[in-house]
């Protein structure tokens, strides 16, 4: 019979090894199902895990890499800090959404006039104003009327995928795109453009500003207050307001956080690599973000290489679809996989697993 | 007296870490009254939570009326006659007292007949309860009889009660022997869990005392003094701690008309509270739990604000202010819940440190955090409070109770503050750590501090403070000074008896 003891104290090596087990456990499952699906298991986990980054074509998987990891770990570091807290933003999807639509309004409003200096800066506080807006919505909400935070973000994200697709057909629409819907490109606009700095390696200003704010989140979580308040709320919220924590402030305050990477990461999305404000604009990164956020243990560190390693899975998984007619779904059943795996085996942290004779009558 | 009831032999439990009872034997005769004795952490919960079917024995074995008995769970216990009325009640708020009764029961009978049952019992045992009435309503004393009432009507042979006087005025705890003498006359043992001494030399027949696990001696308590029982449950003498002659300074703290709304249907809101604190001044807050402590602490440290002139330090308005500017003044508290109150359990005690001290100690510049002063800090109050503990990154829920009251009362102390208000500050505590406590808060007071100490424990309060007064449903009793006030006095200010009727027939 299986007993749950509870440790002293925390366990650290647990709590690094935990995502390495989980990532093991994902792809042990992952290879079985592979299996009872006809495919070679060890063929399709080297495929999606192995070649992209080392095989005969990572120089053009491994720059995918970078470019889908770049929204992930951005908005998984901003929602980091709610869910730290207690503080559950489902919604940052609709908060990329919205930020992708104000920072492309902002360059098209602009065009064809070219200024990049003004206007790429004025796109991206387009883009994190829109998503600190967005996600003021459900914040203001809990703050003022006590509503759950969950309910009223998800909400958002279908008010936000209807906007989207009206702007591609109404408002954002490419006067000279012969009536299909979408707007303008903004890669062929050198404004707006945000194209790779460095030659084939994906590196956009979207994935320097993961970075950036992969640094920044680690010293504010090590060395600020605020990162001190965020922690102590998500250990105990009463010992928090005994430090004098104001609580409500702190809600708000990880909504702006939240929202607003999320609205830039959506910026930098439709002026790179997606291109244009389509109703298929929503890769559903948001939500990825979520697993990426908790696979990381919600440490930057953490995240940085979560995200890695989902952006691996979506571009190890096309080449999987490609070259071993793998569904498409199988990548998001592993992603799914990945969290499941996680939260299990997070039991690990907190408690000693014992075998013990099974008790007499 | 004669008949022996129940029969323990070499009963033992271990936990990692632990050894919680260590070969324990002895005899609990019929009609006794049996007292089970011992300090914070000598085994008294463990071993009776074998007794009542909650944990079973790693080793050694019971037998009842000559019969094996091995409860596993408490409703074979049950069955057998016996049952438990525990320290914190598992009553319903929103139901009534005969809901709540039903509720325990296998077979309840019909509402009606319930209630008379209830009626009866409850008076013919001199603790008259109306069945219909809410329990949300009821005074501590209240609850305990919906408790002891729902023992009764199993008609056990043996009762066991833990810590049963903990929430009771004096008065109360009276007419509760009344009723335990009562119960002894019909032959129902009674295994009466405390530490308090001339409650046990009082009322018990029998004792036996634990301590660190093991039986230290079973023996007839009014044949000892209560300083040799206090010895044997300890193991060592200790000091009491020392009152200097204190010079009592300026009022610091004035506290004028403090009313403060329930944050929930069941708290309790405080009215017209009113009192001043001079420097150098222990004052004591006695009551029962219940009656507005935590609220009380809250208004004070400013976790719950007040119009601002309700709460006045050196002459300034503070009530509107939050818990940081107050300490910025000089204002400390430490609340009555050390995990998840006053500490963060996960979190180590430098983080636990900073929690509180980071204004206070400068440990905050431009909201950047100084760690390595946060550490300092933690080391020094570690090592001036004797906080048992590897090391400073130890998380908090790895102490001990004791070790980690120490720990976050010294965090306050050594952040020298001109107003100090704890809540409970030895509770679940070892007396060796209680008394380290207690010594640390009166050199505080004589370093011109002004203290305040709310308490249920009126032997503490009679031993440090110079001032007292009582809560009692959210009001405060005029202030009384404590050289000269008797028990009896005392528990008239924490409300008496509720003008509860006392019946025996």
């Amino acid at each position: 019979m299986i007993q749950l003891e509870k440790r002293k104290e925390p366990s650290t090596f647990w709590i690094y090894a935990t995502p390495l087990l989980a990532v093991l456990l994902t792809m042990v499952l992952g290879g079985l199902l592979f299996a009872t699906l006809g495919k070679d298991p060890f063929m399709a986990i080297k495929t999606i895990f192995w070649d992209p980054i080392l095989g005969e074509f990572a120089f053009y998987y491994r720059p995918e890499v970078f470019k889908k990891a770049a929204p992930l770990i951005l908005i998984a570091i901003g929602l980091s800090y709610g869910f730290k807290a207690g503080i559950w933003n489902i919604g940052a999807e609709g908060q990329y959404i919205i930020g992708a639509i104000c920072g492309a309004s902002v360059a098209l409003a602009f065009y064809p006039l070219e200024a990049r200096w003004m206007i790429f800066p004025l796109m991206i506080q387009a883009g994190v104003a829109g998503g600190v807006i967005w996600a003021m919505i459900p914040a203001l909400l809990r703050v003022y009327f006590k509503t759950n935070e969950i309910l009223v973000s998800l909400m958002l994200v279908y008010v936000a995928e209807v906007l989207i697709k009206a702007f591609s057909i109404g408002l954002l629409r490419n006067p000279d795109g012969h009536g299909f819907p979408g707007s303008r490109n903004l890669n062929q606009y050198s404004s707006s453009a945000n194209l790779e700095l460095f030659a084939g390696t994906g590196v956009h200003w979207g994935v320097v500003t993961a970075l950036f704010a992969v640094v920044a989140t680690y010293v504010i979580l090590a060395k600020h207050q605020f990162g001190f308040f965020v922690r102590l709320t998500g250990e105990s919220s009463r010992a928090a307001g005994f430090a004098g924590v104001n609580a409500n402030r702190l809600i708000i305050t990880c909504f702006v956080i939240s929202g607003g990477l999320a609205g830039v990461a959506g910026l930098f999305e439709v002026a790179g690599p997606a291109g244009q404000i389509l109703g298929s604009f929503p890769a559903f990164y948001g939500f990825t973000a979520i697993i990426v956020a908790f696979l990381g243990r919600l440490h930057p560190v953490g995240i940085l290489f979560a995200g890695l390693l989902m952006a691996l899975t979506y571009v190890g998984g096309n080449a999987a679809e490609a070259a071993m007619n793998i569904p498409s779904a199988t990548i998001q059943i592993f992603q799914g996989m990945l969290l499941f795996s996680l939260l299990s085996v997070d039991v690990l942290t907190n408690y000693r697993v014992r075998f013990v004779a099974a008790r007499g009558a | 007296m004669t008949d022996t009831l129940l029969k323990i032999q070499g009963l033992t439990k271990a936990y990692p870490g632990v050894v919680a009872n260590d070969d324990v034997s002895f005899d609990i005769g019929r009609g006794e009254v049996h007292a089970l004795l011992g300090e914070n952490g000598a085994g008294k919960s463990t071993l009776v939570k074998m007794i009542y079917g909650l944990v079973k024995p790693d080793q050694g074995q019971m037998t009842m009326h000559d019969v094996k008995y091995a409860p596993t769970d408490p409703r074979q216990a049950r069955a057998t006659g016996v049952a438990m009325v525990f320290q914190h009640f598992s009553l319903f708020d929103a139901l009534t007292v005969a809901e709540n009764i039903a509720l325990g029961m296998e077979n309840p009978p019909s509402q009606r007949d319930l209630s008379d049952q209830i009626c009866k019992v409850s008076q013919n045992y001199g603790l008259p309860l109306d069945p219909r009435r809410t329990v949300g309503v009821l005074s501590a004393g209240e609850r305990q009889r919906v408790e002891i009432i729902r023992c009764l009507l199993q008609n056990p042979k043996l009762l066991i009660m833990d810590e049963p006087t903990s929430v009771l005025t004096p008065q109360e705890v009276q007419i509760l022997f009344q009723t335990l003498r009562k119960l002894k006359s019909e032959g129902t043992s009674i295994l009466y869990i405390s530490h308090k001494l001339d409650e046990i030399r009082e009322i018990c027949d029998t004792a036996t005392i634990l301590r660190h696990g093991k039986k230290v001696e079973t023996c007839t308590p009014s044949d000892k003094s209560a300083r040799e029982l206090a010895e044997m449950m300890v193991g060592a003498s200790f000091e009491a701690p020392k009152r200097s002659d204190r010079q009592l300074g300026d009022v610091i703290l004035e506290v004028s008309n403090l009313s403060l709304n329930a944050a929930d249907a069941y708290g309790t809101s405080l009215r017209g509270v009113t009192f001043t604190v001079r420097a150098g001044e222990v004052l004591g807050i006695g009551g029962v739990a219940g009656n507005g402590q935590d609220e009380l602490l809250s208004a004070l440290s400013g976790e719950a604000m007040t119009p601002a002139s309700m709460v006045r330090l050196d002459g300034r308005d503070i009530g509107h202010l939050g818990p940081n500017d107050r300490r910025l003044l000089g204002l400390l508290a430490a609340p009555e819940e050390r995990l998840g109150h006053a500490a963060a359990p996960n979190m180590s005690l430098i983080e636990n440190a900073m929690m509180t001290a980071a204004d206070r100690k400068g440990m905050v510049t431009s909201g950047f955090l100084a760690w390595g002063k946060a550490r300092q800090f933690a080391e020094d109050v570690i090592q001036k409070f004797d906080v048992r503990t590897p090391s400073a990154q130890n998380a908090a829920r790895s102490l001990s109770g004791g070790n980690l009251q120490k720990f976050v009362i010294g965090r306050e102390v050594l952040q020298e503050p001109s107003v100090l208000i704890v809540n409970q500050p030895t509770w679940g505590v070892d007396a060796a750590a209680a008394a380290s406590i207690r010594q640390a808060l009166l050199d505080l007071a004589t370093g011109g501090a002004a203290i305040i100490v709310i308490s249920q424990d009126l032997d503490e309060l009679i031993e440090i403070s110079d001032n007292f007064a009582a809560l009692n449903e959210g009001r405060l009793s005029e202030i009384r000074p404590m050289l000269g006030l008797t028990v009896d006095q005392i528990g008239l200010m924490m409300g008496g008896a509720h003008d509860i009727e006392v019946e025996h027939g």
